[in-house]
């Protein structure tokens, strides 16, 4: 009793608290406030701003042009159309993520190399998109990789304009992109499964529960949350795909998606007041698809115990 | 998930959108600019520097630092700085500095809008004539220029000029003269029917591509408009922006447009357009493996090297005009490329109109580009002195008075990029089979979509 009485130490701590506690954390949180609103805040801002006018990206003077490029973006085919080319991506996506879970899981339990196969699948995500549309390039050019691939396993006779025939290119192109990012919903994937306790699985082991019940007793549910970011992170990427057919293709061919539209707008034909509309149109159709999705798959917390 | 790794979270997300643009932007820039810069002798790719104190102002005296942007790449380590140091002898005390920018148009404009863009450099091309005024000095009125110099009016307003050109080209095709020779043909057609009908023949006959599009780069698809010459009319781009449809039968953009559907309809082009190569073209039409492409002059001295890097013969390649006369002539465009200029914003205006003037007229520069000198009175280079000895007409266009930048403003309302590649590979896929319509159909629809922009920017 004396000697808790004697600590000095818990009188200093509720002291020091009550002054110093909000400029503290202002403090630390200050670095990275500035960077959000100098790069992310201001610039959104502006561009809100920019896409109620009509401004070249040179001229000092930005004529106030009200609506007239949202409804330009709604009304002229041209613009909106082109969000169908996202349905390409969007269905790829669901390979993604089937691909990408089916190997977190194989290499979750103990499998053989499971280390090099780890870095085999994820090795993809860590070339620039530059360099992989390059390398795609030669693969499906005519009489490339693909075509030769196919021809020494006897299948010389599918061999197409991977990108020159408008009925293939896009999924070619979003073959690309699956290509590309099943690494990264793999190590997602992959990390979650990681942090599902062991003990679960041995007391189903004891359980009699084989490796499917497994899956979709522990697995499943245990990384619902991750899966559930995936799905959005599929939808917003599926509608802003831009590096990929734009190394590959610039737009050409039918393979034109809703960001290429929006820089062409915006650099080769300086409307940067109808590109703006145009991006602030896709960061609303992420928020409300996000919102819908959210509502429709509540985000629960997870338990497994 | 693809959107993950390429979008990144949605909160940032527009954010995002801003800086990918940007990356892509570079990306595709820079191939367009190595494109350009290094492979290109673009005529129009020198770096000029040109350099102007105020017009009739205060001069002040030229000594000091001045700071010339290049385009060049691939000159600005090496012949650039050759020039720079004749200069410096010439003025003592002067120092010129070369700032090579790979992604030209892009950066610069961008280095525009913020005040910092060198004492010399070209003028990009998104810079609208009437906005010249904003960024560069006035070199002089057009009336007195124009005594001196070719191509004064292309970067002029108001009467004053802003720009002088550092080189200039001529526009036309680059061809296989041996692969034509083998299916029989050993002058320039002349109509369209018949440049078509030797297209086929060294189809038959040769084996060879008989046109290359190079659809995948792009910019070289921009060359069929710059063939205005052809229909022999100077003032033709005053015209053109008055013209609420000018891909109607008899019509420039009918010609030139028509044409290029007619030759990929007809299968007269490579077998993947996605996948051609602006530098895999070289060597292939120096050898043999393609018979033509239509660009310009300043393309026949990289492809004559391409030719002895793969010994080829150099005397193979020729450049013939484009195939279609008026009053029994051929009529080839020249322009004057890139214009060089002093920026508004120099500190050292002086010196920087010296270096523009020395560039232009006593470095050699275009000489040495095998491009078309500036300065009038001096010779055109060797190549051209012989395309002109086949009885082609040189035209140079007069930019618009009346209409002026009109065309750029409908443009860019309508989306139809004349100068570019987008629609123009639109149009290659339609005409492939590889998107739907035809050729009556995608005409009617470039002048509806260039008609309904003209009337809003006409009226």
């Amino acid at each position: 009793m004396t000697v808790l009485l004697s600590r000095p130490r818990p009188s200093v701590e509720t002291a020091r608290p009550a002054k110093r506690k909000i400029p503290a954390h202002w403090f630390y949180l200050a670095p990275a406030l500035i960077l959000l609103i100098t790069f992310t805040y201001v610039p959104v801002g502006n561009m809100v701003w920019y896409s109620f006018h009509k401004w070249d990206g040179l001229s000092p003077a930005m004529d106030p042009v009200g609506w007239d490029n949202y409804v330009r973006v709604f009304t002229d085919e041209r613009y909106w159309r082109v969000f169908l080319i996202s349905l390409y991506y969007f269905v790829a996506s669901f390979a993604q993520i089937a691909i990408a879970l089916y190997f977190a899981v194989i290499l979750s339990f103990s499998t053989r190399f499971r280390n090099l196969f780890k870095g085999i699948l994820f090795f993809p995500y860590l070339l620039n998109g530059v360099a992989v549309g390059f390398v795609f390039l030669y693969l499906f050019q005519p009489g490339g990789t693909l075509d030769s691939v196919l021809r020494i396993v006897g299948l010389g006779d599918q061999a197409r304009l991977w990108l020159g025939d408008p009925d293939v290119a896009n999924i070619s192109l979003a073959a690309t992109s699956v290509w590309r990012f099943t690494g990264l919903s793999f190590v997602l994937f992959l990390g979650a499964i990681q942090s599902i306790p062991g003990e679960i699985y041995e007391a189903a082991d004891l359980d009699g529960a084989n490796r499917w019940h497994q899956f979709r007793y522990i697995i499943a549910p245990g990384i619902r949350r991750i899966i559930s970011l995936s799905f959005i992170l599929a939808i917003s990427g599926s509608l802003a795909v831009f590096e990929i057919p734009f190394i590959m293709t610039g737009g050409a061919n039918g393979t034109r998606t809703f960001v290429i539209q929006a820089y062409e707008t915006a650099f080769q034909f300086r409307q940067i007041g109808l590109a703006s509309a145009m991006a602030v149109v896709l960061l609303l159709l992420v928020l409300l698809i996000t919102w819908i999705q959210r509502r429709l798959i509540p985000d629960d917390e997870v338990s497994l115990s | 998930m693809l959107g993950a790794l390429q979008g990144g979270a949605h909160p940032l997300f527009s954010m995002r959108f801003s800086e990918r643009t940007d990356t892509g932007m570079t990306t595709r820039r820079h191939l367009l600019g190595l494109g350009l810069a290094t492979t290109l002798t673009l005529a129009a790719g020198c770096t000029g520097g040109a350099g102007s104190d105020d017009d009739g102002g205060a001069g002040g005296e030229i000594t000091g630092e001045i700071t010339v942007l290049t385009n060049r790449t691939d000159l600005a380590e090496t012949a650039l700085p050759a020039y720079g140091k004749e200069f410096e002898a010439k003025y003592p005390g002067t120092k010129v500095s070369f700032e090579p920018v790979t992604n030209y148009e892009g950066d610069v404009t961008t280095q525009l809008s913020s005040g910092d863009y060198g004492d010399v450099l070209l003028i990009p091309n998104t810079v609208a004539v009437d906005q010249l005024g904003q960024f560069f000095e006035p070199l002089g009125s057009t009336d007195e220029l124009k005594a001196k110099y070719r191509f004064v009016d292309e970067k002029a307003f108001d009467g004053k000029v802003y720009g002088l050109s550092i080189g200039g080209v001529a526009n036309g095709l680059v061809v296989n003269k041996r692969i034509w020779q083998q299916a029989g043909i050993t002058a320039p057609p002349k109509t369209p029917e018949d440049f078509l009908s030797g297209l086929a023949k060294i189809k038959q006959t040769t084996g060879a591509v008989p046109f290359y599009t190079n659809y995948k780069d792009g910019w070289p698809l921009g060359f069929f408009n710059s063939q205005r010459a052809i229909l022999g009319d100077p003032a033709i781009n005053d015209k053109f922006p008055a013209d609420p449809a000018p891909w109607q039968p008899g019509k420039i953009e009918y010609i030139t447009d028509g044409l290029l559907f007619d030759i990929v309809h007809g299968g007269l082009i490579e077998k993947d357009p996605l996948t051609t190569n602006w530098e895999g073209s070289k060597p292939m039409i120096a050898t043999g493996k393609v018979a033509t492409m239509l660009l310009g002059s300043w393309a026949v001295p990289q492809m004559k090297d391409a030719a002895k890097a793969a010994g080829a013969n150099p005397e193979d390649i020729a450049f013939w005009p484009f195939p279609y006369q008026t009053g029994g002539k051929f009529h080839a465009r020249i322009e004057g490329d890139y214009k060089a200029a002093v920026s508004r914003s120099s500190d050292n205006k002086a010196t920087a109109r010296a270096w523009l003037d020395w560039f232009v007229n006593e470095s050699g520069f275009a000489g040495d580009q095998e491009a078309i000198p500036p300065a009038v009175g001096q010779p055109l280079p060797a190549g051209l002195k012989a395309f002109q000895d086949t009885g082609v007409e040189l035209v140079e266009l007069p930019a618009a008075t009346t209409n002026a930048g009109k065309e750029d403003e409908i443009i860019k309302e309508s989306e139809i990029d004349l100068t570019g590649n987008i629609y123009r590979q639109k149009l290659v896929d339609i005409a492939r089979g590889a998107a739907k319509g035809d050729k009556d159909s995608y005409f009617a629809e470039l002048n509806k979509r260039w008609g309904d922009a003209h009337s809003r920017v006409m009226r």
